[in-house]
């Protein structure tokens, strides 16, 4: 993975100074609230319920053992000894005090980390496919150009100050595992007639208030002008987008406002005057960062193992397992490997210290140091050789993490909602574990299939609930909390947006209106088909008529 | 003392300051609000200078005088000979446009000064602003940021072309100071240092 030269890592201790004096002057009174809020936010930290909450980051979801030990420090010497790992592939932290926070920083910074633009009006961190650099369906490693971007991004003197918060993904596999058409941009690398890497650009895309997938603003832009085509299109932003109103200051809104004719007309004409310039990325500086994604010590294996084999044999806890959280890989004998941070009746995506250290240690001992962290709130060990599976798995069960639900409904992706986030309606964590709890049978979920839940206690939607192929929102009415249930969501290359189905229900409903919605799909489904793919064919009329049906729900509230 | 911070050859001083900046009496008509379309998009939520406060604002006989842009657009003619000795200057509002000012003045450079007004901190079209006075209209003279000028914003204003500030009357320009040199060598070309890191440094050695 990318290592900090010199450079890198003056910036992040100056940051740490920076921000440790922007403290100091908050605590003493110099900056008003108001004044110190846009600041703090930039370094991920926000006021919450009951304490602040910071968000540390995690480029592109990747993280070194080194980095993952002391992410477990801190999380035991300054926090309740967990981490909230969140739908941006970040590490959020739910107790640190505001008076910790600078030297929080300057630890972080002795492992090349940060939390640099994690929140604010500003460009937030990079997001990227999971299986970066190892999956078998991808064209190019969209990690190099990840990294790039991200050295442009940070401080950018231009964007330090949007109308709104503005998210990029890139990915680089056939299947898109980024979502790359719900982001302000969108980039999708790929290779060209010629054979030369291209980019396809999406603008607009977003969740939230208004759910939106972004269009396609250049179906071909030459990779060397990646920083400058994105200059254009957010200076086109920063100008008109709207200031004056917090829930119509996306990007999104002023592409809808404008038409993409007309917006894609000023980025056009913004970009001639950019292209070319001095931010356009040279090969040489490509090919330095390259060479730092790609030096991973493969052995040559052979494309099976015997012992595994039999293990899968054997062993069905283990075979069910390994048919859920063990991917493909593009190198002979090699896996990647999810860890579940979905284990039944707890939080989606924390972790504790202890189970940080041990994963660390697994990535240290199997797979090269390295590990990633997905944006379904899951941790990965990427280059897993086949033989030393079983014994992976063995620890990980027993320090339980290795639920074999990847994929499956009690894979719940869920932000930290009302128990923490101090934006929410509505709780969100409660609601995952009732889920959790009603379908706590793995046979039936492994008929079930594959399927995604999402819940988000808000309309800000970080738990990505429009697309769910089932979503949950929070909503609040009359100052108590209610569920709102859409189906037929979607992430990917045909990504969708879902439907509501209805009226909303209170907490208690939730397990039994699930319930409800992969009852009828039991009942229709054709032998291919997965829940959304019935959703998609039927329509929502179906599911809504069972779920709504009189006698069947008991009014609770 | 002078709030006024002032770069020369990327030397920070406090300095006097020796322009006076012309306001538009208030307005007694209720700002307009517009939102939509094309062009309007921009105007959404920003009060409109009315004929009226254009003509009743009050031209300093003689002096160096920052006007306002619409003030400027208007009354040119009052000016002209001003103009050609060096004593006027404009400012914008952070929604108003550059072109709107490049119309009216072909020789930009023509101003000593060029200011840019920011109502509230954080709005971040006064970096982009002074970007393109920079890059794409060639402005040469003293750039400068007024209004809710804080330190926290002054690195970056500094790397987006300004090389004036007139820092907020209740804060210490002296305080102020400290925040330009925040970071020593930044990623990105901009317009104070436009090669970006991987064109300054040999990185691969």
């Amino acid at each position: 993975m990318y290592k900090y030269d010199q450079l890198d890592q003056q910036i992040v201790n100056e940051r740490v100074a920076q921000y440790r004096d922007q403290t100091r002057r908050f605590l003493a009174g110099e900056l008003t609230e108001e004044e110190f809020r846009p600041l703090r936010l930039q370094n991920g930290l926000y006021i919450q319920r009951h304490a602040p909450m910071l968000r540390i980051a995690v480029p592109y979801g990747m993280l070194s053992s080194k980095q993952l030990h002391k992410l477990a420090d801190i999380t035991k010497k300054y926090d309740r000894d967990y981490g909230h790992f969140s739908t941006r592939q970040n590490l959020q932290l739910n107790w640190p005090k505001l008076e910790d926070v600078p030297d929080i920083l300057a630890e972080l910074a002795t492992v090349e980390m940060h939390a640099i633009q994690t929140s604010g009006n500003c460009i937030r961190n990079i997001t990227t496919d999971q299986f970066a650099g190892v999956a078998p369906d991808e064209v190019i490693d969209p990690r190099a150009m990840a990294e790039v971007m991200r050295q442009w991004s940070t401080f950018h003197p231009e964007f330090a100050l949007l109308p709104r918060k503005f998210k990029i993904a890139v990915s680089g596999a056939k299947q898109d595992r980024a979502v790359v058409q719900m982001h302000d941009i969108g980039m999708e690398f790929y290779r060209d007639a010629e054979n030369k890497v291209a980019i396809k650009v999406w603008v607009g895309g977003g969740l939230g208030r208004t759910p939106i997938l972004g269009v396609v603003i250049r179906e071909h832009l030459e990779w060397q002008h990646a920083l400058t085509y994105c200059e254009a299109i957010i200076r086109v932003y920063n100008l008109h987008g709207r200031r004056d109103n917090a829930y119509k200051a996306r990007i999104k809104i002023l592409v809808k406002a404008l038409g993409i004719e007309e917006f894609s007309k000023q980025v056009e004409a913004e970009w001639q005057h950019l292209k070319g310039m001095p931010n356009t990325i040279p090969e040489t500086e490509l090919a330095r960062i390259t060479k730092q994604f790609d030096t991973m010590p493969y052995e040559t294996l052979p494309a099976n193992d015997a012992s595994f084999d039999a293990a899968v044999a054997s062993n069905p806890a283990f075979a069910a397992w390994v048919k859920r959280c063990v991917h493909p890989h593009k190198k002979p004998g090699y896996r990647a490997i999810t860890f579940s941070l979905k284990p039944h009746g707890k939080a989606p995506g924390d972790a504790s210290s202890e189970q940080m250290h041990l994963v660390a240690d697994l990535a240290e001992q199997h797979s090269f140091g390295e590990l990633r962290v997905s944006h379904e709130q899951n941790l990965i060990l990427a280059d897993v050789k086949l033989s030393d599976i079983f014994g992976i798995w063995e620890k990980a069960r027993a320090a339980g993490l290795a639920t074999p639900n990847i994929g499956l409904l009690t894979d719940i992706i869920c932000c930290p909602g009302g128990d923490f986030c101090s934006l929410a309606n509505a709780k969100s964590i409660p609601i995952a574990e009732a889920i959790q709890m009603q379908f706590d049978n793995l046979d039936y979920l492994h008929d079930i299939g594959d399927i995604e839940l999402n819940i988000s206690g808000c309309m800000n939607a970080c738990g990505h609930h429009h697309v769910g192929h089932i979503g949950i929102l929070g909503v609040d009415k009359d100052g108590s909390e209610w569920y709102q249930v859409s189906i037929g969501g979607k992430q990917g290359n045909d990504a969708s947006i879902g439907a509501t189905i209805g009226p909303s229900f209170s907490a208690e409903e939730m397990p039994t209106v699930v319930q409800k919605l992969i009852d009828v799909y039991i009942k229709e489904r054709t032998p291919e088909e997965r829940f959304i793919d019935t959703v998609r064919r039927l329509g929502v009329a179906p599911f809504k008529a069972h779920v709504y049906a009189k006698n069947e729900i008991v009014e609770t509230a | 003392m002078s709030n006024l911070i002032q770069l020369n050859n990327g030397v920070a001083n406090i300095v006097e300051n020796t322009w006076i900046t012309v306001q538009l009496p208030p307005s007694n008509v209720e700002a307009r609000k517009q939102a939509g379309k094309v062009v309007l998009f921009k105007l959404t939520g920003e009060d409109t200078v009315s004929e009226t406060q254009i003509a009743e604002t009050v031209i300093p006989p003689t002096g160096k005088i920052i006007l306002p842009l619409s003030v400027f657009i208007a009354r040119k003619s009052e000016i002209l000979s001003r103009i050609s000795s060096g004593e006027i200057g404009v400012w914008i509002d952070t929604h108003e446009l550059i072109a709107d000012l490049a119309e009216n003045q072909a020789d930009l450079n023509a101003l000593p000064i060029i200011a840019v007004h920011v109502e509230r901190f954080a709005d971040g079209r006064i970096f982009s602003l002074g970007t393109l006075l920079r890059t794409r209209y060639g402005f040469k003279n003293e750039l400068r940021a007024i209004g809710d000028v804080l330190r926290d914003q002054l690195f970056f204003l500094k790397r987006s072309g300004f090389d004036s500030f007139l820092i907020r009357a209740d804060r210490s320009a002296v305080d102020a100071l400290a925040s330009l040199k925040d970071f020593t060598a930044p990623y990105q070309g901009a317009v104070d240092e436009p090669l970006p890191v991987f064109v300054r440094y040999n990185r691969t050695a």
